[in-house]
């Protein structure tokens, strides 16, 4: 009796052992680790060699250098700034006006909508469940919204607004979103 | 002659009776404050505290909250305590609120100083709000109109369960049944047991010695060749099999989901919230990478989301069931202020950063290339297609295999898109002459071809 006592033991600690490999919080057994991480970096890797100073393999660029295609935007993040930056013009094609609005539409859906709305009035998922508040509607009298000064909120943020400057890829993309809001503005004081 | 033992003994064994623990059960306490604050409304005069509530969510609450310093000052009673501690009246509040930059221009005493202990911060001019919406306004910090019933019952609750009481969790269950099924063997052991001595003490000779002289099954059965063939090829084929399937699954990482740094829950924000994926992940649309968002993406929402409220129905029994209270979500929210630093108390940040170090989930091996946009933006796949029901995950899951099968497969049954890309108008005419078709698969044009995966 004792004996199978034993064995019944056995196989269940064999069961016990086996199902434990497959545990989610960690990942499977590889054949060749070596083929599948590779001596390179990968991306957002921690790297703890002492050679990086964030300790990420990510870095900031070196201090007075601009990345390739980068344009400097001459208005500064102040209120004078702002004043100036409202006259400005867009500089896109405006014969690319339907492409560029398109794009604008897909972008602004993506990274603006959400508090703005798809209408641009305000009520977005997050105002409609009011979790962010006080969320303007671009037809508002006061804040004489123009494609430049639109422009200067997405480069800078305001107040409780984030800046936009980095989810959106480079100028081009930010010209497109704010002529978008251009065109809501339009379609709400209508 | 036998005698014939009485079975009846040994019905009465024990009766087992599993005590399955009930569900939590919170203290609906009632909730009573909520009169108490209507009545001062109407002592702050005549503005509806109602409508107030509308103007200020529009038009203030993005700079101010009432019991909390956001850019601006916390507002609730602002009347009163400017009046007690400043001596000023409604008319200078009008004039604040619809022109502040003239006020501290023109010199006026507090204005200038609330402006520089606000980092000369600038309020909104609104020359649009007429004096009775701002006497609305002023009734409704003075007063916040009752908030309804339900909401106010929820929140009490959640503060009174604490840590996720109750709920059946599936091992409870489970440990229940393993000791249920332990005592039925000892019970059956203890049975026989007692069975065969009390036998003994009777002088009933046991089956057993009389057994002894058959052959035992297992010696017939290694004494009859063909069933030892049959059963050791079964007995191959099946661990062949098993052995199969286990190697086949090394180096496959389906349904990894390890604990992350902060609990970062896929399903309040991309499901409840229905915030675009590409809100975050934006590098999905241009880039090899999806990317984890940087923590100043979270902070374009969270400077203003500082608590976790949920739905307006309160948690549900599911996330009660797994710890996941308000609490626990608004304590997951301080975890991101301390890794970017942010000072709540004065709403800025103080430059102590801390990296989250994100457990990477989905990671093909490094031989493999395997390119977001070109699935994202140019075939136009969701991403649900290949990382299941996103917006359903509390917990971030691996839910394809990532194997090259699977790659495949899909090359082999999934179009590409070729409407409105001028780069494939050439190609596609090409091909469809060349495979006698009007729809093109990815396999057909090059999809399958080792050198587009492998470098
Ligand atoms: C997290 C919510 C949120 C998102 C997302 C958001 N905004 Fe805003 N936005 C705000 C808030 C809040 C304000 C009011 C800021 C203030 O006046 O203090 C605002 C104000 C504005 C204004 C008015 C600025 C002015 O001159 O008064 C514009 C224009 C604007 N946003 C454009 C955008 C665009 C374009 C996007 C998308 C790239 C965007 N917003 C995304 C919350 C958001
Ligand atoms: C753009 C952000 C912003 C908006 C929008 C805003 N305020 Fe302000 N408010 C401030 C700031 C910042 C201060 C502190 C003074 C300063 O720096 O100008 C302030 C100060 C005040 C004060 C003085 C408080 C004190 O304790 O002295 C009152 C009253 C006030 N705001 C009311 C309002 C009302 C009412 C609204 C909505 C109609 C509003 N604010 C909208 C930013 C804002
Ligand atoms: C509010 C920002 C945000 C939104 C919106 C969002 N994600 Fe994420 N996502 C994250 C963060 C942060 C992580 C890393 C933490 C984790 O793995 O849970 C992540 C991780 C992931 C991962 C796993 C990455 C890995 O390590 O392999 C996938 C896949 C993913 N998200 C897909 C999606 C999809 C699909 C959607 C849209 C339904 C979406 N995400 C929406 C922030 C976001
Ligand atoms: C577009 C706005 C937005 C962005 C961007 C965002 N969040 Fe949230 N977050 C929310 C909302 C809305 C809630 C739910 C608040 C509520 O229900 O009261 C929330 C809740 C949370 C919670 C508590 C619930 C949970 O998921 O555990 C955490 C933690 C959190 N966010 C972390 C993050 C992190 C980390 C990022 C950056 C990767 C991020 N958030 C980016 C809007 C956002
Ligand atoms: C055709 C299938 C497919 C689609 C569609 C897809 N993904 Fe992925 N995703 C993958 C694979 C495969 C990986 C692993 C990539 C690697 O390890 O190089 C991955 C990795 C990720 C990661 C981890 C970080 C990284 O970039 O390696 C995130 C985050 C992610 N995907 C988010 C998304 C989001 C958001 C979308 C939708 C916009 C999306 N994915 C669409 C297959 C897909
Ligand atoms: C959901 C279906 C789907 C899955 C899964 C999928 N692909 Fe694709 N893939 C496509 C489609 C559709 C295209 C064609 C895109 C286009 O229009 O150019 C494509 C194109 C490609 C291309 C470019 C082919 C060429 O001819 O230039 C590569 C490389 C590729 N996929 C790699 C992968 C890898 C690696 C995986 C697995 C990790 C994978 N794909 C999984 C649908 C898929
Ligand atoms: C659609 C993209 C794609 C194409 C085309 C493709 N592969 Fe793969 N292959 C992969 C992916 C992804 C993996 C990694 C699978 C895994 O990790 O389980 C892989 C894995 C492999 C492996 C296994 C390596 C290992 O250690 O597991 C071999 C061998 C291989 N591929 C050879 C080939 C050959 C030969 C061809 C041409 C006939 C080819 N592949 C075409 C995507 C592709």
């Amino acid at each position: 009796m004792i004996k199978t006592f034993g064995k019944v033991t056995f196989v269940l600690a064999f069961v016990l052992v086996f199902t434990s490999c497959f545990n989610k919080n960690s990942p499977n057994y590889q054949y060749m680790p070596n083929m599948y991480e590779s001596v390179g970096y990968e991306t957002y890797e921690a790297v703890d060699n002492g050679l990086f100073p964030e300790g990420t393999e990510a870095l900031l660029p070196a201090e007075n250098t601009i990345s390739r295609g980068y344009m400097p935007y001459e208005f500064e993040n102040t209120l004078e700034g702002k004043e100036l930056a409202r006259l400005q013009p867009s500089p896109l094609d405006s014969l690319q006006k339907e492409t560029n609005l398109a794009k604008g539409k897909e972008l602004y859906d993506i990274y603006c909508a959400i508090c703005h709305g798809n209408k641009g009035a305000g009520q977005g998922t997050l105002v409609k469940r009011e979790k962010i508040l006080g969320v303007p509607s671009y037809d508002d009298v006061a804040r004489n919204i123009t494609v430049g000064s639109t422009y200067h909120t997405m480069y800078y943020g305001l107040n409780s607004m984030g800046s936009y400057a980095a989810q959106l890829e480079n100028e081009e993309e930010l010209w497109q979103v704010a002529e978008y809001v251009m065109q809501l503005k339009e379609d709400l004081t209508k | 002659m036998k005698k014939v033992l009485n079975r009846h003994l040994f019905t009465n064994v024990l009766g087992l009776s599993l005590l399955l623990f009930s569900t939590s059960f919170y203290a609906q306490e009632e909730a009573a404050a909520t009169e108490v604050v209507a009545e001062e409304a109407s002592a702050s005069g005549d503005g509806d505290p109602v409508k107030g509530k509308q103007l200020f969510n529009q038009n203030c609450a993005a700079c101010h909250a009432l019991n909390r310093k956001m850019t601006g000052p916390a507002l609730a009673n602002v009347e009163t305590r400017l009046a007690e501690d400043e001596g000023l009246d409604r008319e200078w509040l009008y004039t604040w609120i619809k022109n502040s930059a003239g006020m501290i221009a023109s010199g006026d005493s507090y204005a200038n100083k609330i402006y520089a202990e606000y980092n000369q911060a600038a309020m909104t001019a609104f020359p649009t709000l007429s004096n009775q919406d701002i006497d609305d306004i002023l009734a409704y910090t003075a007063a916040p109109p009752p908030a309804p019933a339900a909401a106010t019952a929820t929140a009490e609750s959640e503060g009174g369960s604490g840590e996720g009481s109750g709920g059946i969790s599936n091992e409870i269950i489970l440990g229940a049944l393993v000791l249920v099924f332990g005592l039925l063997v000892i019970m059956l052991f203890l049975v026989n047991n007692t069975l065969r001595s009390i036998a003994r003490a009777n002088g009933v000779v046991l089956e057993k010695a009389k057994a002894e002289k058959r052959v035992p099954i297992w010696k017939a059965f290694a004494q009859n060749q063909f069933l030892v063939l049959v059963a050791a090829i079964f007995l191959l084929l099946g661990s062949a099999y098993f052995a199969y399937g286990w190697m086949m699954q090394v180096g496959v990482d389906q349904g990894y989901a390890p604990v992350q740094p902060i609990h970062y829950s896929h399903k309040i924000h991309a499901g409840n919230n229905k915030i675009e994926c590409k809100y975050c992940h934006s590098s999905a649309r241009v880039s090899k990478h999806s990317g984890i968002p940087s923590l100043n993406v979270c902070m374009n929402c969270h400077k203003s989301i500082y608590e976790y409220t949920g739905n307006p129905e309160g948690p549900s029994a599911e996330d009660l069931a797994n710890g996941y209270t308000n609490e626990f979500y608004t304590g997951e929210i301080k975890k991101l202020y301390k890794a970017v630093g942010w000072d709540e108390e004065n709403q800025r940040y103080t430059g102590e950063t801390q990296p989250v170090e994100w457990v990477r989930i989905h990671n093909l091996p490094d031989f493999a290339y395997f390119n977001h946009s070109q699935h994202v933006s140019v075939a136009g796949i969701e991403c649900q297609t290949c990382h299941g029901p996103v917006e359903e995950m509390e917990i971030m899951y691996q839910y394809a295999p990532l194997t090259m099968g699977w790659c495949i497969n899909c090359h082999r049954e999934t179009n590409i898109k070729v409407e409105g890309n001028e780069y494939y108008e050439a190609i596609h005419a090409e091909l469809s002459k060349k495979y006698g078709v009007e729809e093109l698969t990815a396999a057909m044009m090059g999809g399958l071809e080792c050198g587009k995966c492998h470098y």
